[in-house]
């Protein structure tokens, strides 16, 4: 009879019943009949199931039968924790039952729960039950043994929806664990869940999430074991070169963060059983770590090696990065030092987004400094910018002395005072520096840092950018010829591209603009420090051009007039362009013995598809534009499926810079093969590439290409 | 913008040595001549009128061997210099005579000046560096009957004494000194009984100078690093670092606390003067005018807080003479 009046229950019900009387209504319905499967045989298993989705599904059942007007009770969200009481009304009979002596089964609530949990409702159901539970649970044992019951009876195809709702849930891993029980133990569905398909398959959890659940497995005896397998998991992962190339940034760092936390929850016995392969492992990862050349990437390993190292070398030499921005990861973290010990980094992550540029955060005693009242505020200071660190030399006046004492003198103040000055001097007396310049730039790029000089690699690119500028084909061509040569190191092949970029940026706008401005802080500059990863830069530029052109395109196209508003200034980059780039192109793929950059030195690679694209765009409006155009669709094409996402990229990058650099007309005419060619690929980057900035840039390009066929379209032809 | 900073008062040239100690004698009243002394590095001292900005006399009393240190007892009659020779002279300056009436000989061969307290009418405490290398000795003047000789423990390792600063809390309180060693610690000492109060190490340099402001129970010490320590005395006699101040160029030769503890001056290697805030030691000032190292730093005692001066001497022979903060 209950199953009957269930299952038609818009019918079977008045109208004119209040939405409370609903509400009571179905409460006790429900009450009755989990109440009957509690403390009876379990009936046929095809009835069960009907009255089983009669019961998970009859808001939509109602719904559909009184086409959407249902009272509000039906709706999910108020019948799902209305349904959830219920659960626990029954679940609070069984546990007095049980206290009584009775016998009683909570299957059938388990597969209510499992069903609601699989049908999406876990948020709805859950927040009913996880309150409530942990608090029954908090001191009883026999809640707890239901409540263990309760999970474990729930069928194997639910079983996922109903482990991940409760572990998202769940306040603590203290909770978690009162509310598993042993699960993940018992149930081979629950161990893959939470040991493999939440840690290894997917990444879009929360911090908080992860502590629950590997909180949860370090808190009972058989439950270690697994703690312990999943961290070697988690570091062959963490370790594989393949991994670390192909999976996402944001997976890379989940991994890390789970591995983190694990290392904070092992014991010293622990760490002892296993310290030769955390150690192996280790190794692995911080090799293949650190040859990734995205910045976020190596850091990433330098933070998770240095953890594990300190972990397993209690009393040897712990591993440490001399790198500032680690430091400034943990010095962060010195105030907050209430959370978990390996945590300390992750929180780091809040701070410093992915990029790794701060977020400004404004300490809270700085508020407090406003308004305290400064009594030495009547005394009004004197200017005190001349206030400067005493100089004991003289600086060098003249550019030969200056070589000299770069090449030859023995005297450290003098030769910082030489790197000080030359650059000022390059610019003051172009003539001067014409005569010495291809000389000039092969001391500059073998020049060594000999004293901690502050800024020694900012001020010995300046000096290099200067020299480039005065004196531009013979030094380019000197700069591109020993960029492909023998037994340089990867820092002086950057160096040089570096260099390449900053002065064809300054060639190609400094005129237009006004004299002044030839190295101040209009041009983007390129910092040095490993980790800032100039390119960033590079692609900010000509990120944010793409954007203005972007826009500027649709603008005209809405205007209904079809010339593209090309910037027109002198370019003196015009006659120069082709001296900086087709050197560089030519011989990428011709392997030295000291310089593969096919091979190892991919970073090398990607820095010079970024060069590329950065000399492309600056090549706009000039002669060479078209075949330097079509040189880099080929380049392009040779290194499309790389699998450094860097160099991607840059690939990206170039494409871009291609579009918009070339004339429209000169694209279609010349080069409509491989554009077409090159559109297919975007279109598969945009769709399938597993790194967020190369989807990011196909889909820019692609778009590109779209303004670009419209606008030939309206085009008068 | 801010003021560009001041350029000097006015200067006195013709010491014809490097400039070591100054020392303004400028309370008396009218018509009496405010005067400065100054102590070169040739064994002169003289005597300057800031009426005329002429020297007054030109006193020869130390061997022309350098004068380091200056101080008055009681206006500018009675003055004690100390040099090079290892003595400290006592000068009858009344009534124009230039005699040494007394002298005492200290035996020591470092650069540490003395420091004077008055204790009562006509009693004076006074601490010099002593014979032994990490002693200092107090002596009661005029009498030089010896107080007390303050020896550091047996190991303690702290080298020559390099600055002293005898100083008295509120009236009738048992005169302390302060100490500042070769190894960058001040320590503070009960001269009663002999021994160390408390002991800070402030700085990784020897200190080179340091000056108390006992009614804020606060210091300042400079060394030959780039630090600045401000440092303060709690109630239970220890000494405990507030802040540190890090300065462009490394090397403090002397600092001074401005009578009315609104200022401070530091004479620095690096040719500059620096004022700060007392308070809050707020960078106020930096005076660029000296081509050589600044030696001495000293206010004037006038009367009138407008007429305040402020000088400083250096090794390139002038006497820089500034007026700065004196509506405060």
């Amino acid at each position: 009879a209950v199953e009957m009046r269930i299952s038609c229950p818009s019918r079977s019900l008045p109208h004119a019943l209040s939405e409370r009387g609903f509400f009571c209504c179905f409460f006790h319905y429900f009450c009755v009949v989990l109440y009957h499967f509690v403390h009876s045989r379990p009936g046929s298993a095809e009835r069960q199931d009907a009255l089983l989705g009669r019961i998970v599904c009859l808001p939509d059942l109602v719904g559909n039968s009184l086409l959407g007007r249902s009272p509000a009770v039906f709706f999910p969200q108020h019948y799902f924790p209305l349904l959830g009481g219920a659960v626990l009304q029954v679940l609070h009979n069984v546990s007095t039952s049980l206290r009584g002596g009775l016998d009683c089964s909570v299957s059938f609530v388990s597969h209510i729960l499992g069903k609601v949990c699989i049908h999406g409702r876990q948020k709805e159901i859950l927040s009913v039950l996880v309150p409530h539970l942990t608090d029954l649970t908090k001191s009883d044992c026999i809640w707890q043994r239901i409540c263990w019951w309760l999970v474990e009876c729930v069928p194997d195809r639910w079983m996922e929806a109903v482990v991940l709702g409760f572990v998202q849930r769940a306040p603590g891993a203290d909770v978690l664990s009162r509310l598993l029980g042993n699960l993940v133990v018992k149930n081979k569905k629950a161990q893959f869940v939470v040991t493999q398909k939440m840690l290894l398959l997917q990444y879009g959890y929360t911090t908080a999430v992860l502590q629950n659940l590997l909180g949860y497995l370090s808190l009972d005896g058989p439950r270690r074991a697994l703690l312990i397998k999943v961290l070697q998991e988690l570091l062959e992962t963490w370790g594989s070169s393949s991994a670390v190339k192909h999976s996402p940034v944001e997976q890379q760092q989940y991994i890390s963060k789970a591995i983190l936390i694990c290392l904070s929850h092992l014991k010293e016995p622990e760490i002892e059983s296993c310290r030769q392969e955390l150690l192996t492992s280790m190794m692995e990862g911080v090799k293949c770590h650190l040859e990734s050349s995205l910045p976020q990437i190596r850091r990433l390993g330098m933070i998770v090696a240095e953890s594990i190292s300190s972990k397993i070398n209690t009393d040897g030499p712990v591993l440490k990065f001399q790198v500032k921005v680690i430091v400034k990861f943990l010095s962060d973290q010195a105030a907050q030092s209430h959370i978990q010990p390996g945590l300390e980094c992750l929180q780091g992550w809040g701070i410093h987004n992915l990029l790794g540029q701060p977020v400004p955060v404004l300490p809270l005693w700085a508020n407090s400094c406003l308004y305290f009242v400064d009594s030495d505020d009547d005394l009004i200071p004197y200017d005190m910018s001349e206030d400067k660190e005493l100089k004991k030399t003289k600086a060098p006046v003249y550019i030969r002395d200056c070589i000299e004492i770069l090449t030859g003198s023995e005297d450290l103040d003098k030769w910082e005072e030489a790197v000080k000055a030359l650059e000022s001097l390059v610019r003051k007396n172009p003539a001067a520096a014409r005569e010495v310049s291809v000389e000039l730039a092969k001391i500059l790029l073998h020049l060594e840092e000999k004293t901690c000089l502050e800024g020694f690699a900012e001020l010995r690119q300046k000096a290099q950018v200067a020299v480039l500028t005065t004196d531009p084909i013979p030094v380019a061509q000197y700069l591109t010829s020993q960029f492909y040569s023998l037994n340089y190191s990867l820092r002086q092949r950057m160096d040089i591209l570096d260099v390449l970029v900053l002065a064809a940026q300054e060639l190609s706008c400094a005129k237009g603009r006004g004299k002044t401005k030839h190295s101040g802080a209009q041009n983007p500059r390129i910092q040095l420090l490993p980790e800032s990863g100039s390119s960033k830069d590079w692609r900010r530029i000509v990120d944010e051009r793409i954007k203005s052109k972007t826009r500027r395109l649709y603008f005209s196209f809405g205007q209904g007039q079809s010339q593209v508003e090309q910037p027109s200034r002198p370019n003196e980059f015009n006659s120069l362009a082709g001296h900086f780039f087709f050197p560089l192109i030519q011989n990428f793929d011709r392997p030295l013995s000291t310089f593969d950059l096919l091979g190892e030195d991919h970073f090398v690679l990607g820095r010079l598809v970024h060069t590329l694209a950065v000399l492309m765009y600056l090549a706009v409006n000039t002669m060479a534009v078209t075949a330097m155009g079509k040189a880099l669709l080929e380049f392009v094409w040779a290194l499309r499926f790389h699998t450094d996402s860097y160099v991607r990229q840059g690939l990206l990058s170039c494409v871009s810079s291609i579009l918009l650099s070339v004339p429209a007309e000169h694209l279609l005419q010349d080069v409509t093969e491989e554009l077409l060619e090159t559109r297919s690929w975007l279109e598969d980057v945009a769709e399938k590439d597993p790194d967020g900035d190369c989807r990011r840039l196909a889909l820019q390009n692609l778009l590109l290409m779209e303004n670009l066929k419209k606008k030939l379209e309206t085009a008068p032809s | 913008m801010a003021q560009p900073p001041p350029d000097p008062h006015f200067v006195l040239r013709g010491t014809s040595a490097a400039v070591h100690a100054l020392r303004f004698s400028c309370g008396g009243e009218e018509p009496a001549v405010p005067i400065l002394f100054s102590g070169s590095e040739n064994g002169f001292i003289h005597v300057w009128n800031l009426k005329t900005h002429r020297v007054d006399a030109a006193l020869d009393g130390h061997g022309r061997k350098s004068v380091y240190w200056l101080e008055t007892m009681d206006g500018k009659d009675r003055l004690l210099s100390q040099g090079r020779d290892q003595r400290i002279c006592l000068w009858d300056l009344a009534e124009g005579r230039t005699s040494v009436t007394d002298s005492v000989f200290t035996e020591n061969v470092g650069f540490c000046r003395s420091s004077l307290l008055k204790v009562a009418q006509g009693r004076w405490l006074m601490a010099m560096a002593g014979k032994a290398l990490e002693e200092v000795q107090v002596l009661e003047l005029p009498s030089k009957t010896s107080v007390c000789t303050l020896k550091p423990e047996m190991g303690a390792k702290l080298g020559m004494p390099m600055c002293l600063k005898l100083w008295q809390g509120s009236c009738g309180s048992q005169p302390l000194l302060l100490a500042g060693y070769e190894d960058g610690s001040v320590l503070l000492w009960n001269l009663s009984t002999g021994k160390v109060l408390s002991q800070l190490v402030c700085h990784q340099e020897p200190v080179m100078s340091l000056d108390f402001d006992s009614e804020k129970a606060k210091g300042i010490s400079g060394s030959s690093e780039k630090v600045l320590s401000i440092w303060s005395l709690n109630e239970q006699q220890n000494l405990q670092v507030q802040k540190t101040h890090r300065l462009v160029n490394a090397g403090i030769s002397d600092i001074t606390i401005r009578p009315d503890k609104k200022i401070l001056a530091t004479a620095g290697w690096d040719h500059r003067i620096r004022i700060f805030g007392w308070k809050k030691l707020k960078p106020l000032a930096v005076l660029d005018y000296h081509t050589a190292t600044v030696h001495s730093v000293s206010f004037s005692d006038h009367k009138s807080p407008s007429d305040r001066l402020l000088a400083a001497g250096a090794k390139d022979h002038r006497i820089s003479i500034w007026s700065i903060y004196t509506q405060t």
